[in-house]
């Protein structure tokens, strides 16, 4: 190669730097976004009262309904709350009660899901039936109806939408721990004389984990959005704890301080979102043949 | 093909029996105590008056008793009375039922009408801004909660803009058409009030939008995931060689395959806005059975929601046996 084709060279060099950028964004972009709005957010559930002066409780009737200013970023509620401050502590609420939901149900779900493909037979049957039965009924109503029967309350909620949560999980995890039941290794570990317990956990299941992840990452949305629904309705926190769902029913009625509702609501919609993205691209991560469709 | 059909229709009675068990230990057992629910403080506190209430709604018999009896009453189409509005179960759920019905069916048109082309579209045109509208609109409709979208839409078009009318089915000083189906705009049309249809319609605008927006997303993606699916297949590049119209592969050979996905997910779509009005309903004062399920739960009100649970539940185990057979018919392969 002379040097005379050497400016050339690297200007043609240049182009796919940028095209690799453009690229890597179009591939990596969204979940990418997704990811720093996730960790935005637990930052901000992290760091809740350093983030304002105020107490979220504190009421301040000499305040009330004031508009969004520089004193009160997001305005203040019917009590002359911080609607900001309110927000980020109820960031703490959403994000734990999301995760812990969808982690115990799937945790829950898989364990069941894995033992009934493992064991086969009569005990399979009985718990798939199990899980025909809860998901026979509406998620949203039959949490509904358990809520109120537990009596309201943050743990009683997160309870009820257990209850609701670990059937999709079950199924799912019967339905590729059956395709790995089959494979030659799951074979092998059991003429080595290897327990049941150790083969369904240690071999089996890390096997099977991409696709329960993928249900795991795009659900957390899902149960802060069913939460925040609960706790609209007064069937998840009690007050005056601050909570999104909350938060949008206290202002449901005030159309012109349109802020109180806004702003809670919002913060759900950025946050589902995120899940969804980070979702999404993990699924194409694991699954290339779903890229781009 | 019938011995199938058959054992799916056992399956689901028998569903439908382990569903009354459920819902009545449910109902039953759990601590919520319907009398403080019912009566309040000052009247819960008098002994003799709870007593007295409690054998009056049965609930002094033992568990399995009680069992006993609600099956029975079952059995003759009866519910047993609402605690909170003293009538029979069914007479309520009767009365609620068409406003849910009504709102129900329009926001499900509405998400295939839209939902439907919409997914056709993006698929065809890759990429393009019709593409990434598509997904815009399916991801904001299945992140947004609904009942913020709900007030959203209230307070910008009600509140701010006022080009649409407030809650309720219609507006509150007009009076409901003379109800033979219950559903405003089909009495309304029939009886040839015009000024009601309209004032109805209008009322179903806002909360069918709401209600529609999670549904309508799923459709949509499910539309051009299949599409784009089904674009790929064999049948359709030996169509193009064979040089068909354009068009004619679209609608004769692509679309009849790709919209069977979105066929069975619109039936569970419809069962889900069934059901899934409780939060729209509560907003736009909606007097549908999601709100009275709501006000049931609250109230602890056991007979009401031990009815409608059951109903709900029956009729979600309804679609999923058509589904099910719809799939047989569909795929034989699915039989054996």
């Amino acid at each position: 190669m002379s040097i005379a084709s050497a400016p050339a060279l690297s200007a043609r060099a240049v182009a796919p730097v940028a095209s690799k950028t453009r690229r890597w964004l179009r591939r990596y972009g969204l979940p990418a976004l997704g990811a720093l709005v996730i960790l935005a957010w637990i930052i901000v559930a992290l760091s809740a009262p350093a983030l304002s002066p105020y107490n979220p409780a504190t009421v301040d009737v000499t305040a009330r309904l004031r508009p969004p200013s520089f004193l009160h970023w997001l305005g203040t509620d019917v009590l002359g709350r911080d609607v900001f401050t309110r927000l980020v502590h109820g960031t703490r609420v959403s994000l734990t009660t999301g995760i812990v939901v969808v982690l115990v149900g799937a945790i829950i779900g898989t364990l069941v899901g894995g033992i009934a493909a493992y064991v086969r037979g009569r005990l399979e049957e009985l718990i798939m039936r199990l899980t025909d039965l809860v998901l026979c009924f509406p998620p949203i109503i039959l949490a509904m109806a358990i809520a109120a029967a537990l009596g309201i309350g943050t743990t009683n909620t997160i309870i009820a939408m257990l209850i609701v949560w670990w059937p999709k999980f079950a199924r799912l995890a019967r339905s590729l721990v059956l395709v790995q039941r089959s494979q030659e290794y799951v074979e092998a570990a059991v003429v080595m004389g290897l327990s049941p317990t150790r083969i369904l956990l240690r071999h089996i299941l890390p096997n099977s984990i991409g696709p329960l992840i993928v249900l795991v990452t795009l659900d957390v949305g899902n149960a802060i959005i069913t939460f925040a629904g609960l706790s609209f309705l007064g069937l998840g926190v009690i007050p005056p704890t601050p909570e999104w769902g909350s938060m949008v029913s206290e202002g449901r009625e005030l159309i012109e301080q349109w802020w109180v509702a806004t702003f809670p609501g919002a913060a759900i919609l950025t946050v589902v979102l995120g899940f969804n993205f980070l979702g999404d691209g993990i699924r194409d991560w694991l699954d290339p043949r779903s890229r781009r469709r | 093909m019938s011995r199938y059909i058959l054992s799916r229709l056992v399956l689901a009675v028998v569903m439908a029996l382990l569903a009354t068990l459920v819902i009545f230990l449910l109902a039953n057992t759990v601590p919520g105590d319907p009398v403080l629910a019912q009566l309040g403080d000052l009247a819960a506190s008098n002994k003799e008056f709870v007593a007295e209430w409690r054998a009056k709604w049965g609930l002094d018999l033992p568990l399995w008793q009680r069992y006993v009896i609600f099956l029975q009453q079952l059995l003759h189409g009866d519910l047993g009375i609402s605690i909170s509005s003293q009538r029979p179960v069914l007479q309520d759920i009767r009365d609620f039922a068409p406003a849910t019905l009504e709102l129900a069916s329009i926001a499900f048109l509405l998400s295939l009408v839209v939902g439907i082309p919409l997914g056709i579209m993006a698929a065809m045109r890759r990429d393009s801004w019709i593409d990434h509208l598509a997904r815009l609109i399916s991801l904001i409709g299945v992140s947004s909660p609904t009942f913020w979208l709900a007030f959203i839409m209230l307070a910008l078009f009600y509140g701010g803009l006022q080009i649409a009318p407030g809650p309720g089915r219609i507006d509150a000083i007009a009076l409901p058409p003379t109800s033979v189906t219950g559903l405003y705009l089909i009495d309304s049309a029939l009886g040839g009030d015009w000024d009601t249809f309209r004032d109805a319609a209008a009322h179903l605008v806002l909360p069918s939008i709401v209600l529609a927006a999670a549904t309508l997303g799923l459709i949509t993606r499910t539309t051009r995931a299949s599409m784009l699916e089904s674009m790929q297949q064999d049948y359709v590049r030996v169509a193009r060689a064979k040089g068909i119209r354009e068009r004619r592969i679209v609608i004769g050979h692509i679309l009849p395959n790709a919209l069977i996905p979105v066929v069975t997910l619109g039936g569970l779509a419809y069962a889900n806005l069934l059901t899934g009005a409780v939060l729209t309903e509560t907003i736009f004062s909606w007097p549908g059975l999601g709100r009275y399920t709501f006000r049931s739960a609250v109230t602890l009100d056991f007979p009401a929601i031990m009815g409608i649970t059951l109903i709900v539940a029956v009729v979600y185990l309804f679609i999923n046996l058509l589904i099910d057979i719809s799939y047989a018919l569909l795929d034989p392969r699915v039989v054996r």
